[in-house]
């Protein structure tokens, strides 16, 4: 719920950075918003570590500094999760704003809107459908996931143990509550695919 | 007099889009109705783009009340959101998540007034263009005549200094157009600032506005009252759409040789060198025979080579030198049994001729 809250205050931004910017780099930033896509999970979670862990790039200063240690705690969930499921929000958004109808902002400007009120009054409100639906497929995505997780935050029952980690140990110690939280995660994922389709076909969803 | 000094919109100004450059120099005073006339591509909606900062000018300058808007160079450039600007566009672009009200209520909101403030101000103009039982719709319940209006209102809500509407018309059917047309007239006649109009459609032109501005190729090629337009049109597409025959010729004391072939005798005319002839279709007269009479000087034999019914004449198309488009009544039709490749004779008075000096400096 957090990963997708940050993914929504980050992700939103961003997208429309990408879809309307235009400077060097630009490309860049795009390919390194997808690469968590591409990433095998585990590898991404090896990287956090190796940025925010106690002796990595990032996280010996927080440690020294604050004394702040990331790693196998609930923050580091949150930032796993964030990290992998944040491109389907992004990728969702970025092609609902540039199919956009400029037009309508270029209306508001004339009208005497601010950039800030553009944004949220008519950018904002005519992506819902898309900002919706990215939400929805990044927190499906948050919930799954499970490789960057248990590298980075492992696995603490009631602090880092997330519901498909809690399946993968629940196997080996006690199969039938495994069986039921499996069924748990099936039903909801079900849930959100069906509310989701409608958006599909209706075409809320630029690829 | 620098253009910054007076009142109104000045402009002298170069925009670059891609391949194609504008080059435009005007003004409009407040209260002026100025219709800016030309085929697609012509840059009519590149120049209000540019005048509403939607573009940025790429040479000279542009001004309002003597407020520079932007200047190329010294690099002044407001903001599109800080110009005193109402532009309706073609598509009209209201906002489909928001009412009637809260779309005219938008632009008091954007200038920092209260929710309850702007609502009302917004009020006040649905009532002026008579919207108010529509004020709760959604733009998409709208027919396309009111979608205009609210267009205007929403234009007219934010107070601007000047008003840009771009072929407000063009987006209704025939029906609708000629109920908006009218409306729109007398909201223009109230409205105190300068106002563009940017059309194809030269009857709207004609209706609308005080003066015309006749863009093509990114050029200006006349501009003037609708009747000097129409008495003189300085291009061949002026000359279409204002439905008069036009020559180009030179002047050689009361002989005029046409470009096409053929030549006019118009005396008292004087003009000399590169000049431009004038002929309206229903000046000219149609017989099977060479009229005898000699004070008609210009006679010419041509060739039918199409004919349409236009309500009331019938507009013959005739190939000659020089060719000429002739409107003549449906009973002259029929009396001579005129019929497609049949040889007449064409003759116009040298006082139905209209002789004027060579293409509109640029």
């Amino acid at each position: 719920m957090a990963a997708t809250a940050i993914s929504l205050m980050v992700g939103v931004p961003l997208a429309w950075v990408l879809a309307r910017a235009d400077f060097r780099g630009l490309r860049l930033l795009r390919a390194l918003v997808t690469l968590p896509l591409v990433l095998p999970p585990v590898v991404g979670g090896v990287a956090l570590l190796l940025v925010f862990g106690r002796n990595g790039l990032l996280g010996q200063y927080l440690d020294q500094w604050f004394g702040v240690t990331i790693p196998f705690s609930p923050a580091a969930v949150v930032m796993a999760e964030t990290f992998v499921a944040m491109p389907f929000l992004v990728v969702t958004v970025e092609g609902a704003l540039r199919s956009a109808d400029r037009g309508l902002e270029e209306a508001a400007v004339t009208l005497g809107a601010s950039r800030m009120m553009v944004f949220r009054q008519i950018t904002v409100p005519l992506a819902a459908p898309s900002i919706g639906a990215g939400a929805v497929l990044c927190w499906a995505r948050a919930m799954g996931e499970f490789g960057a997780t248990i590298t980075f935050a492992g696995s603490f029952p009631g602090r880092t143990q997330t519901m498909p980690i809690a399946v993968y140990y629940a196997l080996e110690t006690d199969p039938d509550a495994a069986i039921l939280l499996g069924l748990v995660l099936l039903l909801v994922s079900v849930v959100v695919l069906i509310t989701l389709r409608d958006r599909w076909l209706r075409g809320g969803i630029a690829p | 007099m620098t253009p910054s000094e007076s009142p109104g919109l000045a402009v002298d100004a170069e925009v670059t889009r891609g391949p194609f450059t504008l080059r435009v120099a005007m003004t409009a005073a407040p209260g002026d109705v100025l219709a800016i006339l030309g085929p697609n591509g012509a840059g009519k909606s590149t120049l209000l783009r540019a005048i509403a900062g939607l573009t940025p000018v790429s040479g000279g300058h542009l001004s309002l009340d003597g407020v520079t808007l932007d200047d190329a160079r010294t690099g002044t450039f407001v903001e599109a959101a800080h110009r005193p600007v109402g532009f309706v566009f073609q598509d009209y672009r209201l906002f489909p998540q928001l009412t009637v009200l809260d779309n005219v209520a938008f632009s008091p909101r954007a200038h920092g007034r209260t929710r309850s403030q702007a609502r009302a101000t917004a009020e006040v103009w649905l009532a002026r263009l008579g919207l108010t039982e529509l004020a709760h719709r959604r733009p998409a319940d709208l027919s396309g005549g009111q979608a205009q209006r609210v267009a205007l209102a929403r234009a007219l809500a934010g107070d601007p200094a000047l008003l840009l509407l771009d072929e407000p018309l063009a987006a209704l059917d025939a029906r609708a157009r000629l109920d908006v047309q009218s409306e729109l007239k007398r909201h223009l006649a109230d409205f105190a600032g300068p106002c563009l109009l940017v059309t194809h459609d030269p009857l709207e032109a004609l209706v609308l506005a005080d003066r015309l501005l006749v863009l093509e190729h990114g050029k200006v090629v006349q501009e003037g009252t609708p009747a000097h337009v129409a008495r003189r049109p300085a291009t061949e597409y002026v000359a279409k759409l204002v439905g008069v025959n036009l020559y180009a010729g030179t002047a050689e004391g009361a002989q005029v040789a046409l470009e096409g072939g053929g030549s006019f005798i118009v005396p008292g005319h004087r003009e000399r060198g590169e000049v431009l002839v004038a002929l309206r279709p229903s000046a000219v007269v149609v017989g099977r025979t060479p009229p005898d009479r000699s004070s008609v000087r210009n006679i010419w034999p041509a060739t039918i080579i199409g004919l349409t019914l236009l309500t009331d004449r019938v507009r013959l198309d005739l190939q000659g030198e020089p060719s000429a488009l002739v409107d003549v009544s449906p009973a002259a039709v029929a009396e001579l049994g005129l019929c497609a490749g049949d040889r007449v004779f064409l003759s116009t008075k040298a006082t139905d001729l209209e002789v004027y000096g060579p293409r509109s400096p640029r």
